[in-house]
């Protein structure tokens, strides 16, 4: 049969546009584009007293109404969103790359696994929350520091996960062949296990991405975050919180901007996932 | 002739397609089954035959659908009818025994519970009654133990046993029609004739109406009165047994009858005579290999190979045989160092060979390359196929750029595949052409031993056939030496040119190819050769099977024969507590306690 079975072409899909495909990638691209051009073109100075009242409604003159020190929230907005959206990445981006090396490194077994996996549960075993305070506090309140924290606290869960998957694949003859052969880790981990679980780890990256942001938030919101007269989304929910009586928009849009940001990393990642299911063998 | 009990009328079953696209995957299926007869559907994986036959239950699988045509079984017309209905009918006028009968069973109940479900969920009879009524099944499915079998769970009978057990489960309602989907094909063939012998008693004498789904035409030809082939979806020809088997019309049918057919032997290579000081390519000295660390006198726990010698000429073909879980793959993970022997000594060309690949030189690496079974999982479905092979030629040779893909080329045609398919993924190719990528690999590195593990086994007979030719021509031009391993005794006899029979992990039998098609002497290696069907009906009836003899008699304890529990010849006192002694001939060496001229000459056996 093998020769006269024509070789079906893989399945061509078509394009069809789905409803959370579009709204995530779209609501992520948004603040992408605001974290990247945003305090370009912010009207005023972050840090600037420019109303006389505060919690003012919006208007005309402060389309999304002024904080409670009369400052412009559309302003802090822009700036706010470029330091959660970036200190967001930059952690997940670390956490998830030592995260990827070392749980492929271990699913290789011997002893860096052993090394590996008793370390990265050392740290999971403390609560994360508490680790940021713990560290922020002795270190000081710097990005940098932020970063770091932030990383350090998600790199088990990326670990897991690769360790896992790699695990999978590593069972899989072809990499008994590549061993077989006298292949050295390197090439082992690069070329025969990472090309088949590049998918799933796409997928867990943006739900990493997703509880980096949130526990930035977190931190944020008790004041451990990025410091005065810069904020971060979380930084800009904890100082208006006075205006939730009033359902003052300084207090409710950074609110709606974190559940949008994370929300629609979600929708994305499903989409995306849910694509390479359907076009899976 | 009376009405038919089954009776499909213009079938069409439509898979959906990913791209929401639809497909018939089975079309214009005319089929009649008369009460009381079995019908087999033969054909290759793909060709529609499972599909089929689960319509018959009023069932298509995931994504795909009845779309058109009749079903009528027994008088009840399945299309069209509602789960509901389906229910009513499912279990009480159609029974289905699946392939995996240790996937079927739950392991957390008793069997005889999940045996007479069917009648209990149908409320065709009392719980006692039912359980009576199993028991009698039990007897007449030649189970040991019918009366207490019921109380054990699944884990704890054979796999043969459970596959009978589960058509006891279908037979309890007495269905008017019993789906069998290959359910033999995942035993060994000393198992399968029990089973299939069970199975013809107990149709035969309830005259239950089948339904037998299977690739394999030796073993349809045992238990079925008429044969439909099937490919693509569509049926290729239809027959009595005796007119399929010995008088095919079909183009494709004929090349399934002589697939099926026992392969002539192989021409043996022609090979310059080894000098009298030139050692083997490989050998193997009292190789002792295991699992779960080292009792206190150095050996495995648990021994997965036992006192293994052999030794591989250039050019040479050795047979490795034997049932599931009788060493023969670990004697490959042994021999491409990907599991350390804990004793013995393996050599290439007379060097010794570490057990460990991570002291192995490269050239050694290079010359014991190891193809795997399972095309699908040896092949990276990430790497395009011509970088796969492409692998060891810049690893082992140094290759790159244009030699390379000169001698990737060369390695396709080598192979038999259109260069085209260089830039494919694994996933855009047949299972034939995944074979034949995974042999291309191995030869890429220039080896002088293959270790070929099931390279057949995964494969559909006609391609499996074609795949095997490939081998044997290979052989020829690149003067290789194979270790094959393979549970088919039919390929075996065919290519190799010594054959090892192994049982539990100990050689039994070791015999050059033409002294074992005059006989096998060791008991098992006997029963293990004339349990593979033949292609003639009838064969069945004159195949003596020693399991009856051999029922309830306990396994050997220490240092005993390890066939002991399932010989028909052992001899009680002997061979339970003594462990048999090598026999040497020209031919051949066997390890029995028995004298081999008695073996020989049949003496033992008419005991």
């Amino acid at each position: 049969m093998t020769t006269s079975i024509p070789v079906t072409p893989a399945p061509r899909k078509r394009f069809r546009p789905r409803f959370s495909l579009v709204l995530g990638s779209g609501v992520v691209g948004f603040w992408l584009v605001v974290a990247v051009l945003g305090p370009m073109v912010a009207p005023h100075s972050p840090g600037q007293v420019v109303d006389l009242d505060v919690f003012s409604p919006m208007s005309s003159a402060f389309p999304l109404g002024s904080d409670y020190l009369g400052r412009d929230v559309l302003s802090r907005m822009l700036v706010a969103a470029r330091y959660t959206v970036f200190i967001a990445l930059i952690a997940t981006l670390i956490a998830a790359a030592c995260g990827i090396f070392c749980g492929l490194v271990a699913a290789s077994g011997g002893w860096p696994d052993a090394v590996f996996s008793k370390m990265f549960d050392t740290v999971n075993a403390i609560p994360s929350l508490m680790f940021g305070l713990v560290v922020i506090a002795s270190l000081g309140a710097s990005t940098t520091v932020l970063i770091g924290t932030l990383a350090l606290v998600f790199t088990p869960g990326a670990f897991r996960t690769a360790r896992a998957l790699a695990l999978n694949v590593t069972a899989l003859d072809f990499v008994t062949v590549a061993r077989a052969r006298g292949e050295r880790l390197p090439y082992i981990v690069v070329r025969e296990i990472l090309p088949n679980v590049l998918g799933p780890l796409a997928a867990d990256f943006g739900l990493r991405f997703v509880f980096v942001t949130l526990l930035l938030s977190g931190l944020s919101f008790l004041g451990l975050g990025v410091q005065p007269p810069n904020a971060d989304l979380g930084a800009l929910v904890r100082e208006n919180i006075a205006g939730l009586g009033f359902g003052s928009s300084a207090v409710l849009v950074p609110a709606f901007a974190i559940a949008s940001l994370t929300i629609g990393m979600n929708l994305l990642i499903d989409a995306i996932s849910a694509r390479r299911a359907g076009g899976g063998r | 002739m009376s009405a038919p009990l089954v009776r499909l009328a213009g079938l069409e079953i439509t898979a959906t397609l990913p791209d929401g696209t639809d497909r018939a995957i089975v079309r214009d299926i005319d089929l009649a089954v008369q009460p009381g007869e079995v019908l087999a559907l033969i054909g290759e994986s793909g060709s529609g035959k499972t599909t089929i036959a689960l319509s018959l239950l009023g069932h298509a699988r995931r994504g795909c659908r009845i779309s058109g045509g009749e079903i009528e079984v027994a008088g009840h017309r399945l299309d069209g009818m509602t789960e509901q209905q389906l229910r009513a009918v499912r279990g009480r006028v159609v029974a289905y025994v699946a392939q995996s009968a240790a996937a079927a069973f739950n392991p957390m109940l008793p069997i005889m519970r999940q045996v007479i479900e069917p009648a209990l969920v149908h409320g065709l009879m009392s719980r006692e009654t039912a359980e009576d009524k199993a028991r009698a099944l039990f007897r007449a499915l030649a189970l040991p133990n019918p009366d207490t079998v019921g109380d054990r769970y699944p884990h704890q009978v054979s796999g043969g046993q459970l596959q009978r057990l589960m058509a006891a489960m279908a037979l309890i309602t007495d269905p008017a029609l019993v789906i069998f989907d290959e359910p033999t094909t995942a035993l060994d063939v000393t198992t399968q004739i029990e089973v299939l012998k069970a199975f013809k008693g107990v149709v035969a004498d309830l005259g239950t109406t089948a339904v037998y789904v299977s690739h394999d035409l030796a073993v349809v030809a045992q238990i079925a009165d008429r044969i439909c082939v099937l490919r693509d979806g569509t049926v290729q020809e239809e027959g009595a047994i005796d007119a399929i088997l010995f008088a095919p019309q079909q183009t494709y049918t004929k090349a399934l009858v002589t697939a099926a057919a026992p392969r002539a032997p192989a021409v043996p290579a022609e090979c310059p005579p080894r000098s009298p000081g030139e050692p083997p390519l490989l050998e193997l000295r009292n190789l002792v290999a295991g699992y779960g660390g080292q009792d206190a006198s150095g050996n495995p726990r648990v021994r997965i190979l036992d006192d293994i010698n052999i030794r591989i000429e250039r050019g040479k073909v050795l047979g490795v045989i034997g049932e599931s879980g009788s060493g023969k793959s670990t004697l490959a993970r042994v021999v491409a160092g990907l599991h350390a022997p804990s004793s013995g000594y393996v050599s290439l060309d007379g060097l010794p060979l570490e057990g460990d690949i991570r002291h192995r030189s490269r050239a050694e690496l290079r010359r014991v390359q190891l193809v795997f079974q399972n095309a699908d999982t040896a092949l990276n479905p990430a790497m395009t196929v011509g970088d796969a092979i492409g692998r060891p030629l810049s690893f082992f040779h140094r290759l790159g750029g244009r030699e390379k893909r000169a001698e990737v080329l060369r390695l396709f045609d080598l192979v038999q595949l259109p260069a085209s398919l260089a830039s494919r993924r694994p996933g855009e190719l047949s299972g034939g052409q995944k074979q034949r990528v995974n042999l291309a690999r191995a030869l890429a590195a220039r080896p002088d031993l293959l270790l070929c593990d099931e390279v057949t086994s995964a494969l559909d007979p006609v391609v499996a056939e074609a795949v095997l030719d490939l081998l044997v021509e290979l052989r020829r031009e690149l003067n290789l030496s194979y270790m094959f391993i393979t549970h088919d005794i039919g390929i075996v006899r065919s290519i190799a040119d010594q054959v090892m029979v192994l049982y539990a992990g100990a050689p039994v039998e070791l015999a050059t190819r033409d002294a074992l098609s005059n006989g096998a002497h060791h008991p098992y290696a006997d029963l293990l050769m004339s349990s593979v069907p033949e292609l003639r009906p009838g064969w069945l009836e004159g195949a003596d099977s020693a399991f009856v003899l051999t029922q309830g008699r306990e396994a050997s304890v220490n240092g005993g024969c390890r066939f002991y529990s399932r010989c028909a010849v052992a001899r009680p006192g002997l061979c339970d507590t003594a462990s048999p002694p090598s026999r040497h001939a020209d031919d051949r060496t066997i390890t029995c306690h028995h004298d081999l001229d008695d073996l020989a000459s049949g003496l033992i056996h008419a005991a």
